[in-house]
């Protein structure tokens, strides 16, 4: 199944919604990063969530949402990936 | 020296960005009113504002702050960080929970809430930004500015319409006289967006003259009305010992006294409250109306109101027994942040021995009774000064400074 949504896109959604901290560099390997290390918190991320089911109609329900680490946890579940096959 | 003194400030206002910026425009008698153009205003009947141009606020705020700050959170924010430089206080100056913040707003996020009410009727209620939560409020600017300067102490917001940049100041000294020794006080406003606007303008009494230099003349017989302004000041309120112990570069001046009052009912035969809170002010700075060097008056401008402040000023100085002025003039009322900008200036008027002129204004009526400065700066030693605000609906507040030597 091809994927809903890349870190490209991911990382555009993120500066349009809540801003980028000039302290950090979003353009390296973030994937793995923490969106606390990259300087979004919990509102930033419900933000995010709200355009991404705008642009992508993928619903990420608020409960899974705050368990949500990095980019990549949120790109795997946005992109269907099976749970167990998820890295968190 | 003993008490709470004013160890650092700031001012963004339409005639300057920063503290000396605005001061020689205010000097120069330089007017930063002109026609709204943040939107089409051409079919309203109130066209002139007193509008901030030339604040770039991504020079001044991170990147993760403007998707969640309103306009007047951008001049809150940066208002705060040149007033705690000027006081040279840092996150390592005093501890975290030895730093308050006192901010009033007297209309919230108005430009942030139109365009979020705009999306909430015309895409729906998913497509509000989450930072709506709290962009509008009127504590945001008090929240922002404790957790970018990590300012953990006491944290407040007074909401008085034009009043309430005063009692921020009086809530901030009585902040540090129960122990916290350092509050950021003061207070910032802005609303020039569609909905803003027609707010303001529902108020009545926002002038409709077609001449900028002549839309808003406080104190004279011509008086029509306010221009409405943007902007603010941020005063760096400290303990006196404190200011000492961490050797502050300068002390402005000392918060002396501080009152606020509130108005009788409309239609009711007891006076206004102006009189009383500038009374109060004097009692409780221990001072006498022959010890005040200049006020700094509310200025409504408007002949009702004008005359209620000539009254009270005739009342408690004689006709003529004090030099009296508004520089807001130049700035129109800026809510919230009028208050602590007309602090500034009497701080600078200390600091200069120049007293501003209320710059447009030409014709004080007789019975008025004001030796209102006039045309051009007055030179003059200043070493007390009396600050008035009133805000719609009844607020009346009063602010005594001191001169350092005082």
């Amino acid at each position: 199944m091809a994927a809903v949504m890349d870190i490209d896109a991911l990382r555009e959604i993120l500066v349009a919604c809540a801003g980028e901290d000039e302290a950090v560099n979003l353009d390296g390997d973030v994937l793995d990063r923490s969106f606390e290390e990259l300087a979004y918190d919990s509102l930033a991320l419900i933000e995010c969530a709200a355009r991404i089911k705008q642009l992508h109609g993928v619903e990420i329900p608020d409960d899974a949402l705050v368990d949500l680490r990095t980019p990549r946890a949120l790109l795997d579940l946005v992109n269907g990936v099976p749970a167990a096959g998820r890295q968190s | 020296m003993t008490g709470t003194v004013i160890t650092g400030m700031s001012v963004a206002a339409p005639i300057g960005l920063g503290t000396e910026d605005f001061w020689r425009s205010v000097v120069a008698g330089r007017a930063g009113i002109g026609p709204l153009d943040r939107f089409d205003a051409s079919g309203y009947p109130a066209r002139f504002a007193g509008q901030i141009r030339d604040f770039d606020a991504a020079e001044h705020l991170s990147g993760r702050l403007l998707p969640q700050t309103d306009v007047s959170t951008r001049y809150a924010l940066a208002v705060a960080e040149w007033a705690l430089a000027d006081a040279e206080v840092g996150p390592d100056t005093l501890a975290d929970y030895d730093m308050g913040v006192v901010v009033s707003s007297a209309q919230g996020g108005f430009d942030f809430t139109h365009r979020e009410f705009h999306k909430l009727w015309s895409q729906g209620p998913e497509y509000v930004s989450v930072y709506e939560s709290f962009a509008w409020f009127y504590a945001v600017n008090t929240g922002q500015i404790s957790i970018r300067h990590k300012m953990r102490g006491p944290g407040a917001a007074l909401v008085a319409e034009q009043a309430g940049g005063l009692d921020a100041i009086g809530h901030a000294r009585r902040t540090v006289r129960l122990g916290t020794k350092l509050v950021l006080g003061g207070g910032v406003d802005s609303a020039f967006d569609p909905w803003g606007w027609a707010a303001q303008l529902a108020g009545g009494r926002v002038s409709t003259v077609a001449d900028p230099a002549r839309a808003y003349l406080p104190f004279d017989r011509d008086a029509a009305g306010h221009v409405p302004g943007e902007g603010g000041a941020l005063l760096v309120i400290e303990d006196a010992d404190s200011a000492r112990e961490r050797g502050a570069r300068q002390v402005y001046g000392s918060v002396a006294g501080y009152a606020s009052t509130f108005d009788p009912k409309p239609g009711s035969d007891r006076p206004a409250g102006l009189r009383r809170a500038a009374e109060l002010a004097l009692a409780d700075a221990g001072l006498a109306a022959s010890d005040i060097d200049v006020v700094f008056a509310d200025g409504a401008g408007g002949a009702d109101l004008d005359r209620v402040e000539a009254e009270a000023l005739r009342g408690l100085f004689g006709a003529y027994g004090v030099p009296v002025t508004a520089p807001k003039s130049l700035t129109g009322r800026m809510a919230a942040g009028g208050g602590p900008v007309d602090l500034v200036a009497a701080l600078l008027s200390m600091r200069d021995g120049l007293v501003p002129h209320t710059a447009h204004t030409r014709h004080v009526p007789e019975d008025y009774g004001l030796d209102l400065v006039l045309d051009e700066p007055r030179v003059a030693q200043v070493r007390s000064a009396l600050v008035l605000a009133r805000g719609r609906r009844g607020f009346n507040s009063a602010v005594v400074l001191t001169h350092p030597d005082f």
